[in-house]
């Protein structure tokens, strides 16, 4: 095998490959639903995918064979598969081209996970601004129903598998996977209380799992290829396979780049991306999407793999990596994704709706030279209070970027707030205030 | 009347979910494709195919970026001020729009041509700066790109520069064409 064989990124990267049917088709595609459909019963698909080790591509890297295992054996009523295409984390676009350039890739993925966990219905959620990709989702889905790959009587098997695409209309929050169902169930995209779980209590309270659209593209080669091969790709035994990293900032060539986990950061930046875009040094970067903590140039050599990045203090999260070039305010950087994430907050729970207003108020306050002392400890407090304490994990995503960039860039902000203090002293005082 | 006009189309949505209520954010979609924005009356009327009450619509409604309680401009103008392509010049193309259109964040030249707004990521942050436009992406915007685009809609209501299927860094080109885009 070559270094670095692409797996997902393979059929769109070849000259020409528009994702059609018949090239699918032509690449060896929807082999795996005809090997599996019928032939391999469901708990066996489970315990390959379980042995292939695959894990989430959203952000959490949680064991997807595992999470299938979570549904329960006995129950008759329905139960669903939603594909999660609400691709929003900043730094993060690879589900994009995933939908955009291969959709049969995906649906066979779909297809496949409905068999594995006895599932008739899967609903595509995707980001209402994917006008394009939702389209082609479409069409790719008609195109497969007209073939009998999706709908009723699966390739004379008798079993049905339908497929919808359910846009979304421009939220964050519908990316964590129980804003997602009460979304697709026409409310507000508020986080359920977990547990329980989607497993059990999903979609209309039945039965359901929640994969990633670069999850559920992994399964037709896994199945094809065997999952002895997945596992023995990337680094082993923890995070296998590869991953699609998205690269942005201050670099030549920013994109998406498909490589085995566990190269360095300094491997994908340096070789891949074509290092920095000009002759400033890197100053930082964000590993995983905007609710990963900042890392400095000493991180270069970590090791792009789940266990690793989370040792370095952060985490691989959904994939997304941001370089800053020196020169750039990581107080600046900070307060441009706190106001993301001030935005985002769904409002549900008190400390992040209040506590994300007073970051950015105070952020922002810094920023403008207007700063006082006691600010810091006051972000400090402030971020201690809200991770942890909500119902999903955008509380402990939102206090990422001021904590991990107070950590590592401390004198920064100690310096807006000194020139806020200068000028305050040298500003004239209120006549009120001589007496 | 929404029910009159697209009877099959929302019947065919009603059939996609067990749950009618699952269909109120497609049926929201279509009354804002019919109107460019979501009416009173439409809420009414969607609440009434739903069984749900007015109320609950709204409720749905008022949580979402893209449902709109107002009028927007012919085109809608949607630029990305997040981190990613504020590192590469999101606020410097922010800039040229207001130069060119007279207006800023929020508001809708006195044509209702074109309506403005900054928005959080858009997912395309490896091809920033870039803005979404009704529909469509426009990325690796420069100055030039941008007038191209803003003159193409004025003139034709389209432009060539938005981006199709998306993949970044491109693929080779297939022998005999230059890009594939």
């Amino acid at each position: 095998m070559p270094k670095h064989e692409p797996i997902l990124l393979k059929n769109m990267s070849q000259p020409g490959y528009t994702g059609t049917l018949a090239e699918y088709e032509k690449t060896g595609g929807y082999q795996a639903l005809k090997k599996i459909f019928g032939k391999v019963s469901p708990a066996d698909v489970t315990q390959l995918v379980i042995k292939s080790g695959l894990r989430g591509r959203g952000g959490a890297g949680f064991p997807t064979g595992v999470k299938w295992g979570f549904l329960p054996k006995d129950y008759q009523g329905p139960r669903y598969l939603c594909c999660n295409a609400d691709e929003s984390e900043p730094g993060t676009f690879k589900d994009r081209q995933l939908i955009e350039r291969d959709p049969h890739q995906i649906l066979e993925g779909i297809v496949l996970t409905c068999y594995a966990i006895g599932a008739e219905t899967a609903y595509i959620y995707i980001r209402g601004e994917f006008v394009l990709g939702a389209r082609i989702l479409e069409e790719a889905i008609g195109e497969a129903r007209r073939v009998g790959y999706i709908g009723k009587n699966i390739q004379g098997t008798g079993l049905t598998v339908e497929v919808w695409v359910h846009r979304g209309a421009g939220a964050y929050i519908c990316g964590e996977e129980t804003a997602l169902l009460e979304s697709l169930e026409g409310k507000r995209g508020l986080p359920r209380v977990k547990p329980p779980f989607p497993a059990t209590h999903g979609l209309y309270n039945k039965p359901t799992v929640v994969n990633n659209v670069e999850t559920l593209a992994n399964l037709p080669h896994i199945i094809n290829r065997g999952p002895e091969w997945f596992a023995a790709i990337g680094s082993p035994p923890k995070s296998t396979g590869t991953r699609i990293f998205c690269v942005s900032g201050h670099v030549k060539r920013p994109g998406n780049y498909e490589v085995p986990m566990g190269i360095t950061f300094r491997e994908l930046i340096y070789e891949h991306a074509g290092g920095m875009r000009s002759d400033k040094p890197l100053k930082a970067f964000i590993p995983g999407g905007a609710s990963a903590p900042f890392l400095t140039p000493d991180h270069l050599d970590v090791k792009m793999d789940f266990e690793s990045v989370a040792a370095a203090g952060s985490m691989l999260g959904s994939g997304g990596v941001t370089i800053m070039e020196e020169g750039t305010s990581m107080v600046w950087a900070a307060l441009r994704l706190m106001e993301f994430f001030y935005h985002e907050s769904c409002g549900k729970c008190s400390p992040c709706r209040e506590g994300s207003s007073w970051l950015v108020q105070t952020m922002r306050r810094i920023v403008a030279k207007r700063g006082r002392a006691q600010d810091l400890e006051t972000l400090t407090d402030l971020c201690k209070n809200i991770a942890g304490r909500t119902v999903c994990a955008f509380g402990d995503a939102e206090v990422a970027p001021i904590m991990s960039t107070l950590k590592h860039w401390r004198p920064e902000y100690i310096a807006l707030i000194h020139e806020a203090e200068v000028s305050n002293l040298l500003r004239p005082q209120p006549a009120a205030a001589r007496h | 009347m929404l029910v009159e006009k697209y009877k099959s189309e929302i019947e065919s949505l009603l059939a996609r979910y067990p749950v009618r209520r699952s269909a109120l954010i497609p049926l929201l979609y279509l009354a804002q494709r019919e109107t460019g924005y979501i009416t009173e009356a439409a809420m009414i009327e969607i609440a009434g195919i739903l069984k749900l009450t007015p109320p609950q619509v709204y409720e749905t409604v008022t949580f979402y970026t893209m449902l709109n309680l107002k009028q927007v401009g012919t085109f809608h103008i949607q630029v990305c001020k997040s981190l990613m392509c504020a590192l590469v010049g999101s606020d410097t193309l922010i800039g040229w729009i207001q130069t060119r259109l007279g207006i800023g964040p929020g508001e809708t030249t006195p044509d209702g041509a074109f309506t403005l707004s900054t928005v959080e990521c858009l997912a395309a942050c490896g091809t920033g700066p870039m803005m979404q436009i009704n529909d469509d992406y426009y990325e690796r915007l420069t100055e030039e790109k941008l007038d191209r685009i803003l003159s193409d809609l004025k003139s034709t209501g389209s432009s060539a520069l938005k981006t199709g299927p998306f993949m970044w860094p491109e693929p080779l080109a297939p022998k005999g064409e230059t890009s594939v885009r």
